[in-house]
């Protein structure tokens, strides 16, 4: 239901009223566009470079290991998994409101894609209950399959649709802010820590 | 927290606001080198991106398409937010912008509100409209927050506290949220501001975000931000509303693989922003509000000389870059959107208030050169100071000045006198009679030697000079670099 508006009316006929010359939209999909020779590297050294990490592991069960030789995981009290095959202690499903996901310590997640020319992983609220989930745990692991790793936001951009209502954020790199004297300070109101796997 | 009203700077010009800033020489030298650092790191993440150049070229095209079909696109936008659940408003101005947003709040008897960065309603006036009226509104952003805490506003459109310095912040934290006394680490006072923060985004009823990009063919719209703030603030509220001008439209999705990558490079010299969030429709079971804000942009875009100033995506680099908004600071700006771009806008908003702004400007053209979408924003500078000289708004005193150097410029032996003048009476003048209060150029610097020669005697000598050379048959094709300085 669209409420009843003069002003609508009025822009779109002040808009309307004076014509400007018009060209014609441009390709930007396809291109000769910033490539690299290993994108992976690639990836791993802008992330590195947004205070993020970076690493390539063989498999779902490598990663599992990997996160439980942290004792700051191990010993975590809450770990929302969306991967079934590294389990964590907080159904989302149970969850009502989002902001019961207040103290959740990490979040571990598949991302559909990843950008080696900025570091920018592609997720979505597809199967996510509450996508504040992203937003506000206080460490962020994140899965991408190596097949995964795009060039530039040119390929990312081809494969990134919506059809419906939902939701869909690049992330590249912890939350941060440079807001005082710019100096870069990691963990501002999202997650402290960003932790990206690549698997085959 | 019950804030006052922003303080309403008085209508004052650019140069005695600038003069005020620049009278604290240590700030003013500290400043412009703060935002000299992010125009240097901005770059290198340009110069790491082979097809720059062809990038901007077709940010402009896309632009210049998009604002040209501004009313198709708007209302392609409209039908397809409204098929994905949101609710599309209009307003005319700054008033029915924050009527609206008011009225959203009172139907659903809301209180508490976190608001992300969002110039246009900053260029409204939202906050204290809203805090007149009872409702708490907490700026999110670490900066915003930073300049609503000490009641200042922005003086950066990317870097709202740019002109605070750490120990400022340490004093406001302390005395707002009681950290310890004398501790200005950053790294701390953010911490801190995360913690306090929380709370706020806690409990408030709905989030406000500003719109870097609306897709007319999705219907969606994309919101960058670095902290993390807008998410949480969309994303935790039931209500969520997000206010744009009209020129935030784009006609597809994938307009955005160009926009993405110029933005965050071009604003802070960082790859992409840390969280680019794409937002489609509201949550299950929430409202998602989107106000489209003309506010005089329709009658920008009827201007033929400055409608291409719509094509800004409000990256911020024309600030870092401008040597006078760097030593003059935001605020002597007295606009939402300062330095080169806000002095394009703002003289359109209200030519009487802004009519220093197009002056403050030594035509140099560095925003120009580092305009992610092309916008010829020095030569639009020059075009307002003719508009505004035949409009009469500009003081007498600078009209006169003008007049005369025209008659001056047109008339050869004029010019030559005024010269030879010039040459002379700069060299054998005392200090005083330069420097007086009336040479404004003298002011803060001292003027260069006068040459004891024109540029026309040089260059006539140097010719003449180089015929013998070339006579001579000795000549190399380098030597004509010798001394060709012009004045
Ligand atoms: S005018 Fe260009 S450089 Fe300035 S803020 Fe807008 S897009 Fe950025």
């Amino acid at each position: 239901m669209q409420p009843i508006n003069a002003s609508r009316k009025s822009i779109l006929n002040k808009l309307r009223s004076q014509p400007l010359p018009s060209n014609p939209l441009p390709e930007v999909i396809h291109g000769n566009w910033l490539r690299f020779k290993s994108p992976i590297e690639q990836l791993g050294n802008v992330l590195r470079s947004v205070g993020a990490t970076c690493e390539s592991l063989t498999d779902l069960e490598s990663v599992r290991a990997k996160l439980q030789s942290y004792p700051e995981f191990s010993d975590a009290k809450r770990v929302l998994s969306q991967i079934p095959e590294i389990p964590g202690n907080v159904t989302l499903e149970n969850v009502e409101r989002p902001h019961d996901l207040e103290d959740v310590d990490f979040l571990i997640v598949r991302g559909e894609m990843a950008v080696a020319e900025n570091g920018a992983v592609w997720v979505t609220d597809k199967d996510l209950k509450h996508r504040v989930a992203y937003f506000i745990n206080q460490h962020l692991i994140m899965v991408v399959r190596k097949a995964d790793v795009l060039h530039n936001m040119h390929e990312a951009y081809a494969r990134v649709k919506f059809s419906g209502p939902g939701f869909g954020c690049f992330i590249s790199g912890p939350s941060k802010t440079a807001d005082i004297e710019q100096s870069l300070v990691i963990g501002a109101h999202g997650c402290r820590t960003m932790q990206l796997y690549i698997v085959d | 927290m019950a804030l006052a009203t922003l303080p309403v700077l008085k209508s004052q010009d650019h140069p005695t606001l600038a003069n005020v800033f620049a009278a604290d020489e240590d700030r003013a030298h500290w400043h412009d080198g703060a935002l000299w650092f992010v125009r240097q790191k901005r770059d290198r993440q340009a110069n790491s991106v082979p097809e720059w150049e062809q990038l901007r070229e077709l940010a402009s095209q896309i632009k210049e398409h998009a604002i040209a079909n501004v009313a198709e696109y708007l209302e392609k936008f409209e039908s397809n937010a409204s098929a994905l659940g949101a609710v599309v408003h209009w307003a005319a101005d700054a008033k029915e912008h924050n009527e609206i947003v008011l009225k959203i709040l009172r139907e659903n008897h809301v209180q508490r509100i976190a608001k992300s960065k969002s110039m246009l309603t900053e260029e409204c006036h939202l906050n204290p409209y809203l805090e007149k009226n009872g409702i708490e509104v907490v700026d999110t952003d670490l900066g915003e927050w930073i300049v609503q805490l000490r009641q200042e506003s922005p003086s950066h459109i990317v870097l709202p506290a740019i002109h605070i310095k750490r120990q400022e912040v340490g004093e406001t934290f302390h005395e707002h949220i009681g950290t310890p006394e004398g501790n200005s680490d950053p790294e701390f006072l953010a911490h801190a501001a995360r913690h306090h923060l929380r709370q706020k985004f806690i409990s408030a009823e709905v989030g406000i975000t500003g719109v870097n990009f609306a897709i007319a063919e999705t219907g969606g719209f994309v919101v960058c931000t670095n902290e993390g703030n807008a998410d949480l603030g969309a994303s935790l509220p039931n209500i969520h509303i997000a206010c744009m001008g009209i020129e935030k439209i784009i006609p597809r999705i994938e307009d955005l693989s160009v926009f993405t990558r110029l933005l965050a490079r071009s604003a802070t010299g960082q790859p992409i922003t840390a969280y680019t969030s794409h937002f489609h429709g509201p949550r299950p079971g929430g409202q998602m509000h989107i106000i489209i804000v003309d506010n005089a942009r329709s009658d920008i875009r009827s201007s033929p000389d400055f409608h291409r100033s719509l094509h800004c995506i409000r990256c911020g680099a024309c600030m870092n870059t401008c040597p006078v908004y760097r030593r003059s600071g935001g605020h002597s700006y007295s606009n939402a959107v300062p330095g080169p771009i806000g002095s394009i806008l703002a003289p359109a908003l209200e030519p009487e208030k802004h009519y220093s702004l197009p002056y403050a400007c030594t035509l140099c053209g560095s925003c120009t050169d580092v305009c992610p979408v092309k916008i010829d924003i020095h030569h639009q500078l020059l075009t307002w100071r003719r508009e505004l000289a035949g409009k009469k708004i500009i003081p007498y005193s600078k009209r006169l000045a003008m007049k005369f150097t025209s008659v001056l410029l047109r008339n050869s032996w004029m010019y030559k006198l005024a010269g030879a003048i010039g040459r002379t009476g700069l060299r054998w003048s005392p200090r005083w009679i330069v420097y007086n209060p009336l040479n404004v150029w003298g002011k803060g610097r001292d003027l260069p030697e006068p040459p004891r020669e024109s540029f026309r005697a040089q260059f006539a000598k140097h010719k003449s000079e180089q015929h013998r050379v070339e006579g001579n048959h000795t000549s190399s094709s380098n030597s004509s670099s010798s001394n060709g300085k012009a004045h």
